[in-house]
């Protein structure tokens, strides 16, 4: 990618973490460290992949993305928000009773959420949907979701996985957020997913294992999903838990906490460094 | 009059017959396609029939998503298998988001037969019916059912529908049969109690009734097709009219027909209800008659309830 716009999409993502700290801490609850790790990828996604509208949301063809750890709803927010699809000034309302912006992602009340999700192993399956959809109305767009790598251990992502290759649903692009943390802890000891690349090659699926947080490998991948025919593509994404907060960073206690005014503070520092 | 047909049978003629109709109409199932009869439906239109494999789950949360694309899914399996396995998918993916899926359960009840307990889904109406927006639909007989499924594909939103393994008889009239989402039908009528029945009840209630006329008591009998939303105004007039009621299904008498006639009746004009379905209890395998006699679903069973019932009367 052209250095520019990798910058260009580094200060978008950066403002994104900004706002995904800021609604958890107005909340004072919601999941910061899994957000975080996918700040980047959503990025690119919504502002440079997707074909999207954002002043015509349910437009038939546009791509779809789901989800599937729906509770990483602050990272989807942020970017629908920075797209244009609701104001900002939203955002510190999350989790409010008079909020749109339910704790997990809600699509008959929130522009531009393509599917409900937060029950883990769901989201997945409802991608499947959308691209056989697709596939069978012969329309162009493309489907994208996002896994988590504790989400994994739910039997329905293997029901799907084993879906979506059966239909040969080569218009679906699932990531998987391989930051190595859950609620109880590592993700290696909790229910180890180990080897997750292999598992995924075994249910036929186009496998590519690359690092979250960089550009430039985002966009190869997805370019290579795109290119790849006959098969759903899985990019297994190593991702820091938290990134960008230094006090959030590899800690599975920042999964579900929100950050006091103190921690705030410090939050916005560590990011405002990084613009 | 004489005709006997399983509802599942209906269910799968009405996909292949309204496929025609309804193009963006599509069937998913869970490897039981022989079963449901969706397999009608697949040999008639292969291209929009989807197998799943044996992943209830996955399955209803597939329909979920095709059905944002401008589809309307049908995802079939055995009601113990949809309603049961896949509550959480079907809860979580259909309902939350209010999604235009159809839910069609065949093999409902203890008329599931010699297959057994695990089989015979007697709690499905329950589950169904707490899902906030799920309409909740059990046919009494093949005219019924035909109907039904058309009233489902023009309904936007989920629909649950029962259907039955066992073949019974035709009750209705395809020509001169009208559904009305929501709306109950009086079959039969009669002053001194009403029977309010679903599904292959229906018939056994008429039945009772013949039985009770004889010792001179008229029992009017309703197809209460739709279980949700419940006829409120169908309920009321029963209760006014006859101030008896009993209520007639197979499943649990636990949060499924009965509860809901309670549910309108305690509130808005309390009323002697007794309820015939299964007691709390889990089936077995046996041969359909024999199954309806040791559960209580008889004619003799549902007399006895309306007697009492009467009996109940201020």
């Amino acid at each position: 990618m052209d250095t520019a716009r990798v910058d260009q999409l580094k200060k978008i993502a950066n403002g994104v973490r900004k706002d995904i700290v800021t609604q958890v801490y107005s909340a004072s609850s919601g999941h910061p460290g899994g957000s975080l790790s996918i700040a980047d990828v959503l990025t690119y996604l919504y502002f440079e992949k997707m074909n999207v509208k954002a002043d015509d949301p349910k437009w038939e063809d546009r791509d779809r993305f789901v989800l599937s750890k729906g509770h990483a709803s602050p990272a989807l927010y942020a970017v629908l928000a920075a797209k244009g699809f609701f104001p900002k000034e939203e955002l510190v309302k999350f989790r409010n009773i008079e909020s749109f912006l339910q704790g997990h992602p809600d699509m008959k009340h929130t522009p531009g959420v393509d599917m409900s999700s937060g029950s883990l192993g769901m989201g997945i399956s409802a991608a499947c949907g959308m691209a056989l959809g697709a596939k069978h109305q012969g329309k162009a767009y493309r489907v994208y979701s996002i896994l988590g790598d504790g989400e994994i251990a739910e039997g329905q992502v293997w029901e799907a996985a084993m879906f979506s290759a059966h239909y040969k649903l080569d218009n679906l692009c699932v990531f998987v957020d391989r930051n190595g943390l859950q609620i109880d802890g590592e993700t290696k000891k909790v229910m180890n997913s180990d080897p997750l690349d292999e598992k995924f090659a075994a249910f036929g699926w186009n496998v590519q294992v690359i690092n979250g947080h960089d550009f430039d490998q985002i966009d190869k991948a997805i370019a290579n999903a795109e290119a790849c025919k006959g098969k759903p593509s899985v990019i297994i994404m190593d991702t820091v838990k938290g990134k960008g907060v230094s006090f959030m960073e590899n800690n599975a206690g920042w999964h579900g906490a929100a950050p006091n005014a103190e921690q705030y503070a410090q939050a916005m520092a560590d990011l405002a460094a990084n613009d | 009059m004489a005709d006997k047909i399983a509802t599942r049978e209906a269910y799968g003629a009405a996909l292949a017959e309204f496929g025609a109709k309804y193009e963006n109409l599509v069937v998913l199932d869970a490897d039981l396609a022989g079963a449901t009869k969706t397999g009608v439906f697949a040999k008639a239109f292969p291209e929009r029939f989807f197998d799943c494999g044996i992943a209830e789950g996955d399955m209803v949360t597939v329909a979920a998503g095709l059905s944002t694309t401008g589809l309307i899914p049908f995802a079939s399996s055995f009601a113990m298998f949809l309603a049961g396995r896949a509550f959480e998918q079907i809860r979580n993916s259909v309902g939350y988001p209010h999604l235009n899926v159809k839910l069609g359960a065949t093999h409902g009840g203890i008329t599931v037969g010699e297959d057994g307990a695990t089989h015979q889904c007697l709690e499905d109406f329950a589950l169904m019916r707490t899902i906030p927006g799920m309409t909740v639909i059990c046919p009494c007989d093949a005219v019924e059912t035909r109907a039904a499924v058309e009233a489902a594909i023009l309904h936007d939103g989920p629909v649950y529908l029962r259907f039955g393994r066992a073949a019974t008889p035709v009750l209705f009239n395809k020509e001169n049969y009208e559904f009305k989402l929501g709306k109950g039908i009086e079959i039969a009528d009669g002053d001194d109690a009403a029977i309010i029945a679903c599904g292959v009840m229906v018939d056994v209630a008429l039945s009772a009734r013949e039985l009770l006329k004889s010792e001179g008591i008229n029992a009017r009998v309703i197809d209460m097709h739709t279980i949700k939303p419940i006829d409120e105004e169908l309920v009321l007039k029963c209760a006014k009219e006859t101030g008896a009621i009993v209520t007639a299904e197979e499943h649990n008498v636990i949060g499924g027909l009965g509860e809901a006639v309670c549910g309108v009746l305690s509130e808005k004009l309390p009323t002697p209800v007794l309820r015939v379905g299964t007691e709390d209890t889990f089936g077995r395998s046996g041969k359909v008659a024999p199954l309806m006699e040791m559960y209580g679903l008889t004619p003799q069973n549902i007399a006895e309830k309306v007697k009492a019932a009467i009996a109940l009367k201020k």
